[in-house]
């Protein structure tokens, strides 16, 4: 092999060696692909469900509590259940209020680098595994509408950090129990876990450790993004953890409050 | 020019090796602006300088003020027996620091000191820590950076393509090479103006070796067989510390980093036997209880040195007596402890490459474990007789740097100074190379006769049809070294040895080869046979001659220095050009020490 | 100890098969192990290319059962029980055996702007150990090329080596936009011609690196995200147009000369 000063194109077409077959692998590479679909399938027929319901989102005073579903919150149509209503109101949105916020989160993961490299392997199978051929004839990757619009990320992420922000009030609002106090319910330990984990799931963000300080070429030169950086660096090697245990808990919230709010549970107190 | 039936390339300067010494010779000729190509058997980036792991040996200075040159040359003059070109070992220390922040430039990494510059850390044998370092793979970051460089410079490079032989004029300078593509088989013909040889080390001729199957010895080889002459020959290091266990990676280095930051020798009596080691001429620096040599890590100004840290010819001699004394391991050879000494993340984090090669190799966990370690055959300081400052060989046109080249590290290399040597001689290579190009006395012609001479041996192996497989005669070879030209020598395995190695002479004229010629290793390995006998006669021979212990040459026989010896080398030239042709010993003067020189080695003798 | 059936594929660019070796397995070895001990008794012309035999140089590349690895570094025994698999790298054309021709990677690396950095001080740069760390990291990196081997961009869709640069030269390309003295911008290069966008982020290369380098993370990701700074981001671009930012275009820097 020569590399001269003149060969600087790639020549394409060579043979390629071994068996052609889609892989050789001989281990269970399937196992991950299918967990992915049942978990992101599951949740996406839930999710689409418990959204279109469009009630059972909200414990409000008549039982002592003020609890509201992720899903619904913040709750911004003017149809919402009272009590749940979040300053003000779209006079006009006459749907389920879940389906204005829900843009969000949906927005953020769909954009979000962990569940990319999720999907595109098991839904869209491009590659479905590592040395498993991939599915399509031919691949133009993120460079490509819709697929551009991964490029967007980060801005999902600033809405994101909005929503958490609320979400945050929401789970301190759980801590009130209307007619009797303060205090703390089993819903109120379920909506302040939802609200740390979704707080994780952002910050671990991709795009957060790059905008902390990821960016800059001189950590020297910037030690307060330095530090940012540093903090970032450890949560975002757990990314895919949040990513995961942060979806499925938002989902068991909107059943617990559901399950409460329809009267089919009693919200324990446990002082 | 020629009418070669082969694929013909012509340049002015062509380089035979693209390890650190090649590159950076590659670089200063390419400089001068004048046609340069590098021609390597591997890949570029692959060769043997990525083993290197601890560091590059330059006097800067930056972790202790107090080292300059002059330092670094005694160190370096010491630590060789005095067997050193003391020019080389000049040259060396003045220029490494410039070469080591030249890599900077081209986009090295090295780890950094609190105030920003390169940190440098402690190896045997320097009295200052002075080994420029990126953790445990310093060897990648020289051979990434000066191939990047090479690159980016549109260096014309020729990968898989092993030289079988130099090519001269009708006047005897040199005029090129003829080699074939391993990919295809294809012979292949470089005329040249000039040629520098970088093919480095022998070590594949031995049995436990840290060297890749690269290491034959091709540049020795050539350039005996082109009429330049090898000195030295005797002195091959073997390194303190390979690995033993298991088997199917026997040999394979512990960097020596190990040792320098805070890791000891055991026995399997759990004693640190190197204390029982310490020659006279480093007791004065060398600790003498576990207590002071304990303290210098933290604070080299609180004792001595520990005697881990001695030279590796020293400590290599040590681990051998220890195991033929019965202290050795279940495997046979000593214990190296990192893991009672220091902090499983320090260790990780120092020592990362080693960390994982014992994970994975050896299921050993160092941060937990000692690892089992014993000497293995590592460096040659011998090889080809050069001008201290061009690199010249007697051949008119040929040049050599690097660890082909003979004299800087005497009888024994410190640790380090082997990635110094590339940067510093590779670059005054090129230079060399240049300035005889420029000078316009090159060759003209281009003798095709050794063209087809070459080619008609290396084809020979197809039409033997019931020879010997190339395999065979290797593996027969690297027991017989290892047995009879190992670390310890003696009068009648080394008689012996000459004496099998005529027998080899003849197996090698009866070896045949399967199969086609595109990429068949069985005839790659063919072809590396010839270099392999003729330096193994060369090491076998200086051995022999050299009567006497010094560095990296053990004569049980003759277990002290002889003061007489240490005024010469053993020079060596063939004397029929062919690599069967019988080779002629010579003694040849050491130069002559300047005063102000002199001086500097005497002042702490 | 007990035997173990090799099945290595054997062949060249007019085809090919697996032939089957048996032989017996000593403790501690590795599947080069057996290609050797292949060569040296039944089959001296099975091809095969290796150089430091620990993981140190990346030449022994393959594919045994059907994953990229190193065969220097693959112990026998973390294999499971029945015959080994060992094929050449997919992704590159075969040249004969387990060796194939890896030239596109030099050709990538050609076509690397060259670091470039301020002229040096007396005494050297002075650079601290928190910003030459990232760099660090992608320089572990063996050039044993199994990112790109088992990248689909490539190893799947041929055409896409004509404007796609794969795994390991977007770890050289996040090195130097990371380096803290270099001083060429190269966003435009690598979303132009080098074709990160191409990238999904499926991460195999990752999975198959053997310095365990966090390709996806820390260098292609980094470099999205640098990629959307200059390109995709009205308010960076916006606090660019303010601050009047200028930096050497990766093509105006490409000809100046590095020192």
């Amino acid at each position: 092999m020569a590399v001269l000063e003149s060969a600087t194109k790639v020549q394409l077409g060579g043979v390629r060696g071994g068996p052609d077959e889609a892989t050789l692998r001989q281990d269970r590479w399937w196992i991950q692909p299918v967990v992915t679909v049942s978990i992101l399938t599951a949740f996406v027929i839930y999710s689409t469900w418990a959204a279109f319901q469009n009630k059972y989102y909200y414990v409000g005073a008549n039982v002592h509590r003020d609890l509201v579903s992720p899903f619904y919150s913040p709750c911004l149509a003017a149809n919402c259940v009272p009590g749940s209503k979040m300053g003000f109101a779209l006079g006009w949105w006459t749907w389920s209020p879940a389906l204005i916020i829900l843009i969000v989160p949906l927005g953020f993961r769909l954009t979000c680098y962990y569940y990319r490299r999720s999907y595109y392997r098991a839904f869209w199978w491009s590659p479905p595994s590592c040395a498993v051929a991939d599915a399509h004839g031919s691949y133009s990757g993120e460079t490509r509408f819709p697929l551009l619009m991964q490029n967007a990320h980060r801005y999902f992420f600033f809405l994101g950090l909005i929503l958490n922000v609320l979400l945050s009030y929401d789970a301190i609002r759980a801590f009130r129990q209307p007619g009797l106090g303060w205090g703390v319910t089993v819903g109120t330990v379920v909506l302040v876990v939802n609200a740390g984990l979704l707080w994780l799931y952002s910050v671990s963000c991709h795009s957060c450790r790059h905008l902390c300080g990821g960016q800059v070429r001189s950590f020297k030169e910037h030690p307060l993004r330095y530090r940012f950086w540093k903090f970032v660096t450890p949560l975002n090697a757990k990314h895919m953890n949040f990513a995961w245990a942060s979806l499925i808990f938002v989902a068991l919230t909107d059943v617990y409050v559901r399950l409460v709010a329809s009267g089919a549970l009693t919200d324990y107190k446990i002082f | 020019m020629t009418d070669s039936p082969f694929e013909h390339h012509e340049y002015d300067v062509l380089i035979i090796g693209a390890g650190g010494a090649g590159l950076r010779a590659a670089i200063e000729a390419k400089r001068r602006g004048l046609k340069v190509a590098l021609v390597t058997k591997s890949l570029l980036g692959k060769a043997h300088t990525v083993m290197a792991e601890g560091g590059i040996a330059a006097a800067m200075g930056n972790v202790q003020s107090e080292d300059n040159w002059m330092v670094h040359f005694r160190d370096t003059m010491r630590g060789g027996k005095y067997l050193n070109n003391y020019r080389m070992a000049e040259l060396h220390a003045k220029e490494s620091p410039d070469r080591v922040l030249e890599l900077e430039q081209w986009g090295a990494l090295f780890d950094r000191t609190k105030d920003g510059k390169i940190l440098q850390r402690d190896f045997g044998g320097h009295r200052y820590a002075r080994l420029a370092h990126v953790g445990d793979r310093t060897g990648l970051e020289l051979i990434r950076t000066l191939q990047q460089k090479v690159v980016s410079m549109n260096v014309d490079v020729f990968m898989e393509c092993k030289v079988l032989k130099l090519v001269h004029d009708q006047e005897g300078r040199i005029a090129g090479c003829v080699g074939y593509w391993r990919a295809s088989g294809e012979f292949v013909t470089f005329q040249a103006k000039s040629v520098i040889l970088a093919t480095g080390g022998i070590g594949k001729s031995w049995k436990f070796t840290s060297n890749s199957w690269e290491s034959t010895g091709d540049g020795h080889a050539m350039a005996l067989w082109a009429g330049a002459k090898l000195i030295d020959m005797e002195c091959v290091q073997f390194h303190p510390t390979g690995m033993v266990w298991p088997l199917s990676v026997r040999g394979l280095l512990v960097t020596e980093g190990v040792r320098g930051d805070g890791g000891v020798l055991r026995n399997s009596l759990g004693e640190r036997f190197m204390f029982n080691y310490v020659a006279p001429m480093f007791r004065d620096e060398t600790a003498d209880s576990e207590e002071e040599a304990d303290k210098w890590y933290d604070d080299h100004d609180a004792g001595r040195r520990p005697p881990e840290l001695l030279p590796r010819d020293e400590v290599a001699r040590a681990i051998n007596t220890e195991v033929k004394a019965g202290r050795g391991t279940p495997h046979g050879g000593v214990y190296l402890d990192i893991a009672t000494r220091r902090t499983p993340e320090f260790i990780r984090r120092r020592l990362p490459s080693m960390y994982h090669q014992f994970m994975e190799l050896a299921g050993v966990d160092i941060t937990r474990e000692a690892m089992e370690i014993g000497p293995t055959c590592h460096y040659m300081m011998g090889g080809v007789q050069v001008d201290a400052d061009s690199e010249a060989t007697i051949v008119p046109g040929l040049f050599a740097a690097g660890e082909v080249a003979g004299g800087m590290h005497g009888a024994n290399r410190l640790g380090g100074n082997s990635l110094s040597d590339l940067i510093v001689f590779g670059r005054r290579a090129g230079l060399g190379a240049a300035d005889y190009v420029e000078a316009g006395h090159a060759a003209t012609t281009f003798n095709q006769g050794e063209v087809d001479d070459a080619v008609h041996e290396a084809l020979a192996p197809f039409d033997r049809a019931s020879g010997e497989n190339p395999y065979d005669i290797q593996r027969d070879l690297q027991d017989m070294m290892q047995t009879n030209v190992g670390i310890i020598r003696n009068a009648s395995e080394l008689d012996a040895a000459i004496h099998k190695l005529d027998e080899f002479t003849e197996r090698v004229k009866n070896v045949s080869v399967k199969g086609g010629r595109a990429y068949n290793p069985g005839w790659n390995l063919a072809t590396d046979l010839p270099s392999m006998i003729s330096v193994s006669k060369c090491v076998t021979l200086g051995a022999t001659m050299r009567k006497e212990s010094r560095g990296g040459h053990t004569r049980e026989d003759f277990p002290n220095p002889d003061p007489e010896l240490a005024k010469v080398n053993f020079a060596q030239n063939s004397t029929g050009g062919n690599w069967d042709s019988p080779v002629e010993v010579v003694e040849s003067p050491l130069l002559a020490v300047p005063a102000e020189l002199k001086a500097l080695l005497e002042e702490t003798k | 100890m007990a035997d173990v059936t090799m099945r290595v594929w054997r062949g060249d660019a007019s085809g090919g098969d697996f032939e089957s070796f048996t032989l017996a397995l000593n403790e501690g070895e590795v599947v080069l192990d057996l290609i050797h001990r292949i060569q040296a008794t039944e089959a001296p012309d099975l091809a095969c290319r290796w150089n430091c035999k620990a993981g140190k140089c990346g030449s022994c590349s393959a594919e045994i059962n059907g994953k990229p690895r190193l065969m220097c570094m693959t112990r026998m025994d973390t294999l499971p029980e029945g015959a080994v698999t060992v094929t050449p790298m997919k992704a590159f054309p075969v040249i004969r055996d387990l060796v194939t021709d890896v030239t596109f990677n030099y050709v990538q690396a050609a076509k690397v702007p060259a670091f470039l950095p301020p002229p040096m001080p007396e005494g050297g740069y002075r650079m601290f150990q928190e910003d030459v760390e990232r760099g660090q990291e992608f320089r572990k990196c063996i050039e044993c090329f199994m990112c790109q081997d088992v990248c689909h961009v490539i190893r799947d869709h041929e055409e896409n080596k004509t404007h796609y640069a794969g795994p390991r030269f977007f770890i050289r390309y996040a090195e130097l936009e990371m380096h803290p003295l270099d001083q060429n911008d190269r966003r435009d290069l690598i979303r132009e011609e080098m074709g990160l966008g191409y990238c999904n982020i499926t991460k195999c290369c990752t999975e198959v690196c053997p310095e365990h380098i966090k390709i996806t993370d820390n260098a292609i990701i980094p470099l999205k995200e640098r990629i959307v700074d200059a390109h995709y981001d009205p308010v960076a671009w916006l606090g660019r147009k303010i601050r009047r930012k200028t930096k050497t275009s990766a093509a105006a820097a490409a000809v100046q000369p590095a020192p």
